[in-house]
């Protein structure tokens, strides 16, 4: 019975981490490519799922076709964002981003509680809600669907970054921005790019959570922390590290929950991203100055 | 230049003492609903219910032939600003009663102010400190948590029920019905043998449900308002749990059943107010002819179904303009008159106030209801 239940919550936990995994990467590509961490990258989550939710209930589409149309609608606000709020700073200091990408995600929220109201959506399952039985722990197909997409979008970005030109040119900005733009890069567009991807994982993430987690206009805040705290954790890499991060956070408020308290799961969190602070800023796989990719 | 402003002065004169016989024909009835922020799910149905009944009054010719007037401020569910603007009500306004705040923090914050002004106080927030012990001026609309609370162990009872597991928000809704629970387990002899808690963020409680499934009790509660419940409801399916589901009367309306899905929530068990339900009841009912005509007008008007939060506001306008008919319209006649409101019809229920109990709702207040496919189906 004993080994059930820890065969449960760690299955449970892989399925939450993936999520904060791919919300976490979305963090790391930005803060990467600019130096500043994205504090609204939990809203571009939030308007994965309703712009789902807009598609499937307003739009009439199916949900093959919504799918699409939300990532394009929020990948739009992102590059919006980068155009309107990041790009046109005189003087773009880190605390001054930062301090511009909360205001933006409190903007957005804002919009996000009008358009679409203060209510919960639910959205329908992508295949069906008959959990499926694996030793004496049960998962759904949901989860199935979150822990295949997230391996896909890190394979895809893996590629992206070591194999393509652009991707290439990414990697060149977050080593040196001035040296990037010395050999020929175009700092400011690859800024663009990192914004147009993150937002576009960012609404991945927020589509393929929404039929188990729901959503509403105020999601994105916890998500977006816990996000946050799997890039920490992963030493703000965008690659397997942050992926790892999010699995081990996923898994230990999983676990924390059942064997000790559930009153601590968010603690427990919280506990983790500080400790690896205060002990390993660099992250928990990242040599002291390690490359930050 | 001197007559014209001689002449100024008189117009203004007038202007003013036109005013003042104006208002003597009309009762300021000040409101204070957290219409924005957190709260904004209590605060706007109550916003809407409460402009609505007063458009209607008015048209009717008022209560007596008096005219109501509404001052309704927004609070954004902040207890600093809500005690603010209950000293602008009273002092600027110039109201003779005050309906709300929406939450319980806000109604413990104002509830000084009202009692040192002497301006009755009817709170929508469901917490029990409000009312318990009696405050001379305050009253609350909405029913005890531990009503609901005791319609939910009455029932499992009766089904030999006796191993609860608990699993509540940590918000203030649920943790006062978690003391509720316990405390009346205690008193009914129940054993409460898992106690769990989540965030009122939290995506998903299979970790929670998954220790409860290994103690096997006989019956979950589990008290919180939306999404929580529904993500909850979905675990349980999730993990094949086939203990009874029991939830609180924070979900009982439709949307919880859309958030869960009917074949998730297939059994679940709740106590619910009688507005959400009222499709369901017989055709007798007391209350049945005003949560019909209640819903309708709330539906015509804003196009939404109308909510039992919204119903709080519907039942403290009804007290107000009840003692108004009665006794008059200074605070004082009102205060008296909504002490005396006996076998009152309303949306929450039937409210009978005394001096000793300034809600006025007992068990009847809630039906124990089941969702079958999808819908309400009344429990006996």
């Amino acid at each position: 019975m004993q080994l059930d239940q820890i065969l449960q919550y760690t299955l449970s936990g892989l399925s939450t981490g993936a999520i904060y995994a791919l919300i976490g990467i979305g963090f790391s590509i930005i803060y990467n490519a600019t130096g500043i961490i994205n504090f609204a990258q939990g809203e571009f989550v939030m308007l994965g799922g309703l712009f789902t939710l807009t598609g499937l209930q307003l739009l009439h589409l199916p949900l093959w076709a919504s799918v699409p149309f939300s990532i394009t609608a929020t990948t739009v606000i992102g590059i919006l964002f980068e155009r309107l709020a990041i790009r046109p700073l005189r003087q773009p200091t880190p605390l001054n981003l930062v301090i511009i990408t909360i205001g933006c995600s409190i903007l957005i929220r804002g919009l996000a509680m009008l358009f679409w109201g203060k209510d919960t959506h639910a959205i329908q399952s992508f295949s069906g809600d008959n959990p499926i039985a694996i030793g004496g722990a049960t998962i759904l197909p949901q989860h199935i669907w979150i822990l295949v997409v997230t391996l896909i979008i890190i394979a895809i970005n893996k590629f992206y970054f070591y194999h393509t030109i652009s991707g290439k040119a990414m990697r060149a900005c977050s080593y040196n921005r001035r040296a990037a733009g010395l050999v020929g890069i175009d700092v400011r567009r690859m800024v663009l790019f990192s914004f147009i991807i993150s937002s576009a994982m960012g609404a991945v993430a927020g589509i393929i959570v929404a039929p188990l987690t729901m959503t509403a206009y105020d999601v994105g805040v916890m998500l977006g922390l816990k996000g946050f705290c799997a890039a920490i954790i992963g030493g703000m890499s965008s690659g397997i590290s942050t992926v790892i991060g999010g699995l081990i956070l996923g898994v230990l408020e999983s676990l924390g929950a059942g064997l000790i308290s559930s009153g601590y799961k968010d603690a427990i969190a919280f506990i983790i991203l500080l400790l690896i602070l205060f002990i390993r800023p660099q992250g928990l796989f990242g040599k002291a100055d390690s490359e930050r990719v | 230049m001197k007559k014209m402003s001689l002449l100024l002065s008189t117009v203004c004169m007038i202007l003013i003492s036109a005013t003042v016989s104006f208002a003597s024909g009309t009762v300021k009835i000040g409101a204070l609903f957290a219409v924005t922020g957190p709260a904004s799910f209590l605060g706007e149905p109550e916003k809407r219910t409460l402009e609505l009944l007063v458009k209607e009054a008015n048209a009717k010719g008022g209560i007596n032939g008096t005219t109501l007037e509404a001052v309704i401020y927004d609070t954004g569910g902040d207890a600093t600003k809500a005690v603010q603007l209950a000293t602008k009500l009273i002092k600027d306004d110039k109201v003779s009663v005050i309906i709300g705040p929406s939450t319980t923090g806000e109604s413990m914050a104002v509830i000084p102010v009202a009692e040192k002004w002497k301006i009755p106080l009817i709170s929508c927030a469901a917490g029990i400190k409000i009312t318990d012990p009696v405050k001379q001026w305050v009253f609350k609309t909405p029913a005890n948590d531990h009503i609901a609370a005791g319609k939910i162990l009455n029932y499992m009872a009766g089904k030999k029920q006796n191993n609860i597991a608990l699993l509540t928000v940590t918000d203030g809704f649920g943790a006062s019905g978690r003391e509720q629970i316990k405390a009346l387990a205690k008193q009914k002899g129940f054993n409460i043998v898992a106690d769990e808690v989540y965030g009122p963020k939290d995506t998903d409680m299979t970790a929670q449900l998954t220790k409860i499934r290994g103690i096997k009790p006989d019956a979950i509660i589990c008290w919180g308002t939306n999404p929580g419940p529904a993500v909850i409801t979905k675990n349980v399916k999730q993990l094949g749990i086939n203990t009874p589901l029991y939830m609180s009367h924070g979900v009982a309306s439709k949307k919880y059943i859309e958030l869960a899905g009917a074949a998730s929530a297939e059994g679940v068990m709740l106590p619910a107010g009688k507005l959400a339900i009222y499709d369901a009841l017989p055709k007798g009912d007391s209350q049945y002819k005003m949560l019909k005509e209640y819903d309708n007008s709330f539906k015509k008007t804003y196009g939404t179904e109308a909510s039992t939060f919204g119903g709080y506001a519907y039942d403290a306008f009804l007290l107000v303009t009840n003692a108004i008919k009665k006794n008059g319209s200074t605070p004082e006649q009102i205060r008296a008159g909504v002490e005396q409101a006996s076998k009152l019809v309303s949306i929450s229920g039937v409210f009978t106030m005394t001096p000793k109990d300034h809600n006025g709702l007992d068990l009847s207040a809630f039906e124990m209801v089941k969702i079958v496919k999808g819908d309400w189906a009344l429990l006996k």
